[in-house]
């Protein structure tokens, strides 16, 4: 076991299906680890199982066989510890901004002014002053996610597992998305599991990167990016060390899309 | 590029041209509304012709104001308002008994795999039963009282009623379940706090369009063994080929559900504004 790792995944299968149904290998004996404060980004094809193991290491979903250790003790149920943001309807509609964000402290323990002052400095944090009332039929698609991600911020988990956050996002916006997350994570250092299937960013935003191979899912590749720190997009995304990696990970992506051609395999569900 | 002119508002705008029939076209508020009420005139028109040129006898089709001599009659003698309260009763508490069970059990069945597969078999299985066929049996059952009227009514509705709001349920997305598990949340909570308010908008539409139903089976229900009822009243004026009185009965049930309906729909912007589609 590594002992600085936050999170430890060691052989983990996940097996859907089975008795009567036709049986889905949709992770393939995965090791990885993320360690306490580190950016860590799962790439790789659609429908490779990068949602299912987030799941698995949410609690939400059973693991087949292997195991998942955070903080070294094994998941045994979701929890508090582990934020999570997905892509899409994650917001209470029937609650206004503030109450949505203030929905994540309902286990808390801090009182009614703690609980405001949380709220308010995270309505903040994303830049969402002013809209505190608003309902989310009345926001646009990022500034939903901004509310996600302040709602999966404000109970201050250990951990958060992001699956895709910006994925149904328009170019422009996710750009200023992905600098949002940059920006809060740099000044609030958190851990960080990040899936994305878009190389910038995760070049951009990671410490490292795992490229999983085509379906059934294992770890093909892991990337250090070694891009220096604060980052931004402009002059990262200029720096030569970018390109270098960037043809890195896309060869390698590329490799399994191929493979996943080759043996008759479509893209499944992302 | 635009200059540094501030741009003004031209003073002329082109006049759009008004296109009724293009596909997907919005067209002007007053021409919708107009068509509408365009249309039940034309209807009331066709109606007053048939009648005033003797074209029919009054036996098969009386004329308007036959059926408005009926309603005041009916209005001044007190029948109207016995018939009105005796119907509106009934349907009160079916529908009610109806939806407080359906309401937890449809709520278990969209919620829990194996509540759906203890009830749907069973359900499935009643709710292609006609409710008029149940009319006897219920009637050597509960007598002749009220309590088979709200029968009749239960099973017209009830087994419809469960399966859609189990459905109601089930398009609470599974995300914004899961995300509440991060929260800390016990299934419970997230039952309450979570799952009902999120499917509370289409359980109301459901509630909206399963009163409507109630209001269709009110002749069923009031079929025999009934003295008072809009219902009644209809059958009754069937057997005296009083057809003034069926023409005035069928209006009336029509108009209650028209306002039902309305009463959820006014309800449910009132209640659920957030889930109304914006922009
Ligand atoms: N609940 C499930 N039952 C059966 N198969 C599933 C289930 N969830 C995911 N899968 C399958 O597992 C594979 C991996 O899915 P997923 O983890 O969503 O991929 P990704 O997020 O990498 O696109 C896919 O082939 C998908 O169809
Ligand atoms: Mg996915």
């Amino acid at each position: 076991m590594i002992p600085s790792a936050k999170l430890q995944a060691q052989r983990v299968w996940k097996i859907f299906g089975g008795q009567q149904e036709a049986e889905v290998v949709a992770v393939q004996d995965l090791s990885l680890h993320v360690g306490v404060n580190e950016f860590v980004s799962l790439v790789g094809p659609s429908g490779c199982g990068k949602s299912t193991f987030l799941m698995m290491a949410a609690g939400l979903e059973s693991i087949s066989a292997g195991d998942i250790w955070i903080d070294g003790k094994p998941i045994t149920g979701p929890g508090a510890d582990r934020g999570m943001v997905f892509q899409s309807y994650t917001l209470f509609p029937w609650l206004s901004v503030e109450e949505n964000i203030r929905f994540a402290l309902k286990k808390s323990k801090l009182s009614r002014r703690e609980q405001d002052a949380l709220v308010r400095e995270h309505i903040q944090l994303v830049g969402l002053e002013g809209f505190e009332r608003a309902y989310p039929n009345q926001l646009s698609g990022g500034m939903r996610q901004r509310v996600a991600i302040a709602r999966a911020l404000v109970y201050k988990p250990e951990m958060l597992l992001m699956d895709e956050p910006f994925g149904a996002l328009d170019a422009q916006t996710r750009l200023q998305m992905q600098e949002l997350l940059l920006n809060v994570w740099q000044t609030h250092r958190t851990t960080v599991l990040f899936i994305t299937h878009d190389v910038e960013e995760a070049l951009l935003l990671s410490d490292r990167i795992y490229v999983m191979t085509a379906r059934p899912g294992r770890i093909k590749a892991e990337v250090v990016v070694d891009l220096p720190r604060p980052r931004n997009l402009l002059d990262t995304e200029s720096d030569p060390r970018f390109a270098a990696l960037r043809r890195q990970v896309l060869t390698l992506i590329r490799e399994e899309a191929q493979r996943a051609a080759a043996s008759g395999e479509f893209a499944g569900a992302t | 590029m635009s200059g540094s002119v501030p741009s003004q508002r031209p003073a002329e705008l082109r006049r759009q041209p008004v296109r009724l029939l293009e596909l997907r076209r919005e067209i002007p508020r007053r021409w919708y509304l107009g068509a509408g009420v365009g249309f039940i005139a034309l209807f009331l028109i066709a109606w007053i012709a048939l009648t005033a040129g003797q074209w029919v006898s009054p036996i098969f089709l009386p004329s308007p104001l036959a059926v408005l001599a009926e309603l005041r009659s009916q209005a001044a003698s007190g029948v109207l308002w016995q018939d009105l309260w005796a119907s509106v009763y009934r349907i009160m508490v079916g529908w009610v008994l109806s939806t407080v069970l359906a309401v937890p059990i449809g709520v278990l069945m969209g919620n829990f795999r194996f509540f759906e597969g203890l009830f749907e078999p069973f359900i499935d299985l009643v709710r292609y039963m006609p409710a008029v066929a149940f009319v006897p049996l219920t009637i050597l059952w509960l007598g002749v009282g009220d309590a088979q009227k709200f029968a009749i009514l239960f099973i017209g509705v009830f087994f419809q009623q469960v399966l859609m709001i189990m459905d109601n349920v089930k398009t609470v997305p599974r995300e914004m379940i899961q995300v509440s598990y991060t929260f800390g949340l016990s299934q419970w909570e997230i039952l309450r706090s979570v799952i009902l308010p999120a499917a509370m908008p289409g359980i109301w539409d459901t509630f909206r369009i399963t009163v409507g139903w109630a209001w269709t089976y009110l002749v069923v229900a009031e079929l025999v063994a009934a003295n008072v009822g809009l219902g009644y009243r209809i059958m009754r004026a069937q057997r005296f080929l009083e057809t003034d009185q069926i023409i005035l009965g069928i209006l009336i049930i029509g108009l209650l559900g028209l306002f039902t309906d309305y009463l959820f729909k006014w309800s449910y912007r009132r209640l659920f504004p957030w889930a109304l589609q914006s922009r």
